[in-house]
């Protein structure tokens, strides 16, 4: 979770310095979610992102320097430079790929979970989206044919209360994205998804079942963005006495203070692990910088298989 | 026939059978999904109803119904599913019912299917076959009508095959298939009924190249799919009035066989190009610039187009006719060129 902290944060700082190009949509705050649901998961197992998926990327174990050079748009980059932030996977670890349209990887997920269930293997595919994505006709369309085909997915909800910068009372007629699972037939479950172990605990219990043959599950994750939609975002929208509110809950003293209380963990333990990632941090930058940019010719080939 | 490669890999067939259009799309079907059980289908319809037209009649008693996966009316999450599917290395074969609902799946198809290649790098595949449902003539009326081939020839990470024969068809279906790329598969319902010579045996026909309909000195008349059929008529009219035709079926749109376009341009001078599509930014207008592009000096006349007109296409049965290309408007627009 400290890796995808002081990452985000990092690439906040190179984007204000000039350093980074385009934009970016941080995860910062949302680490317990991403952290929890990959570790409810197995390792063989798939999961589907969004355009702010650096932290899933991470969690699901992603190589921070190639993920940093991919951001700087250099060759060693995951897509080469040639997908940039919102477009990276790596298949070899089950990211099948952070996705520029919102809701884009919901009946990708589907898909997945389709021929893992045609080869009759026990793989679970994980969809993450956030709040906005719920409203998209492919969420529903992509949860109905799960639900009548038992397909091994979970659907995790991020609800980060906005969607860029409409708030969730604007966009739902229900407290509850989860309560829509129920019209598709299958399970939905809220969770806190600043607390690491309850988002861990009921990915397992999902996964589980769908291993078992008992179709899709709707998870909502309750959780907040502490940095804006993307560049720029003066979060206008919200208040400040909000953020704090929120950060109060911030998932990751959290864990520190749960691992230190029940003896995993001594305090120096825990700052050492955050130095060691820092540091993990700054190399990824230096590989990224220095890292080349694909020569131009490279832009024109790799469109067709 | 002498283009098709068969399993052996040289030769002709001998043999031919009689097939309706779509029983040449089905045995393709049924080849490619007994050879590799990775191919599956996706399609509203296409279970126990046999497909809207009749094409994957038969399949789900033979397959079952996981393999011939029939899907709610959700065309863009199913085009989204299958792009699931290829991604982790199935075949999907996705039935889209008419052509004019591939504005539901566009996002899938074109933001998705299309660029993960480019994006996500030589370890991202999306090998399924998007078949189509395309083209005027029953009376449908506007939205079950249409013809799009444009749209999807913009997309660059897509490949565009529109087959004008059964014999075409299965072929092309097969490599289709085989194809690790995204391929939109456009069918002309009209076709459909067409009763027509299948060689026997399994062969393929690859994707990429043209078919010499058949041979002219003075006017090249290059077209696809349904239209290909009236340009090899509006031939036989041309030939009785002594003017000789160099009819090109395209059979791929993308990628375009420009090899054997302008080998018919640079010998004839003059060039009729003939789409079902409407007129304004249809494939007409891409293959005219191409061809003006690579063989203007070639050219003893300016380039003509016969298309539909910017309409979308009327329900009456006569409207209709009228103002879908026949093989009449063909062969005056290569006589007004010939006598140039």
């Amino acid at each position: 979770m400290w890796l995808i902290r002081l990452f985000e944060e990092k690439v906040d700082q190179l984007f204000a310095e000039g350093v980074l190009r385009g934009t970016s949509h941080l995860c910062a705050g949302q680490e317990a979610s991403a952290v929890g649901v990959v570790a409810g998961l197995r390792p063989t197992d798939y999961v589907t992102s969004t355009h702010r998926g650096h932290g899933h990327f991470l969690a699901k174990g992603g190589d921070p320097r190639k993920l940093m050079a991919e951001l700087f748009g250099r060759a060693t980059g995951y897509a080469a430079g040639r997908g940039g932030s919102q477009h990276v996977a790596c298949y070899e670890i089950g990211f099948l790929g952070s996705n520029g349209i919102t809701g884009g990887g919901i009946p990708i997920a589907t898909g997945a979970a389709l021929a893992i269930q045609r080869r009759k293997q026990d793989h679970v595919v994980a969809a993450f989206f956030g709040d906005g994505a719920a409203n998209q006709g492919v969420f529903h369309e992509a949860l109905n044919m799960a639900a009548i085909w038992k397909l091994p997915v979970l659907y995790v909800c991020e609800n980060n209360l906005y969607a860029m910068s409409t708030p969730v009372r604007e966009a739902f007629a229900v407290e509850d994205i989860a309560a829509r699972a129920a019209g598709y037939g299958m399970p939905g479950v809220v969770v806190d998804g600043m607390d690491f172990f309850a988002v861990r605990a009921a990915v397992a219990e999902a996964a589980e079942r769908a291993r078992a043959g008992g179709g899709p599950t709707l998870l909502e994750c309750k959780t907040y963005r502490m940095l804006g939609h993307s560049r720029g975002d003066r979060r206008v929208y919200r208040t400040r006495e909000e953020e704090a509110q929120w950060a109060a809950r911030d998932g990751i003293p959290r864990l520190r203070d749960a691992l230190i209380r029940c003896g995993e963990m001594t305090e120096a333990e825990a700052e050492r692990i955050r130095d060691d990632v820092a540091r993990e941090v700054e190399e990824s930058v230096a590989f990224a910088k220095a890292s080349p940019v694909l020569p131009v010719e490279a832009a024109l080939e790799g469109v067709y298989a | 026939m002498k283009d098709l490669i068969t399993a052996e890999g040289t030769g002709a067939p001998a043999r031919f059978k009689e097939l309706y259009f779509t029983e040449a799309l089905r045995e393709a079907l049924v080849e490619e999904m007994d050879r590799d059980p990775e191919v599956f289908l996706l399609g509203e319809d296409i279970g126990i109803y046999g497909g809207c037209f009749g094409v994957t009649r038969g399949l789900l008693e033979k397959y079952g119904a996981d393999r011939v996966r029939q899907a709610p009316i959700s065309e863009g999450g199913t085009m989204g599913v299958a792009v699931g599917a290829a991604i982790m290395g199935a075949r999907p074969v996705i039935e889209l019912m008419f052509m004019d609902f591939i504005t539901l799946a566009m996002d899938q198809l074109a933001n998705h299917a299309a660029k993960f290649r480019y994006m996500y790098g030589p370890q991202s595949r999306v090998p399924l076959v998007l078949r189509c449902a395309a083209g005027a003539g029953r009376a449908y009326g506007a939205t079950h009508s249409q013809t799009l081939e444009a749209w999807v020839l913009h997309v660059p990470g897509l490949k565009v095959v529109a087959p004008a024969t059964a014999a075409d068809a299965k072929g092309l279906l097969k490599s289709a298939i085989r194809d690790d790329n995204p391929v939109v598969f456009v069918e002309n319902k009209v076709l459909y009924q067409s009763r027509e010579l299948i060689p026997e045996g399994e062969y393929l026909i690859p994707l990429g190249k043209a078919r010499h309909v058949c041979e002219g000195a003075d006017v090249s008349i290059i077209s696809y799919s349904r239209m290909a059929r009236e340009a090899e008529k509006a031939a036989g009219i041309l030939a009785e009035e002594g003017i000789g035709a160099d009819v090109l079926d395209l059979r791929t749109l993308a990628p375009l066989d420009l090899e054997a376009i302008l080998e018919s341009v640079t010998k004839t001078g003059r060039v009729v190009l003939v789409e079902e599509g409407t007129r304004t930014g249809g494939v007409c207008a891409e293959l005219a610039m191409q061809i003006f592009e690579h063989a203007w000096d070639s050219l003893d006349a300016p380039i003509q187009r016969v298309t539909t007109p910017d309409i979308p296409i009327p329900f009456a049965p006569e409207l209709e006719a009228a103002v879908i290309p026949a093989a009449g408007d063909i062969a005056t627009a290569a006589r007004a060129l010939a006598e140039m």
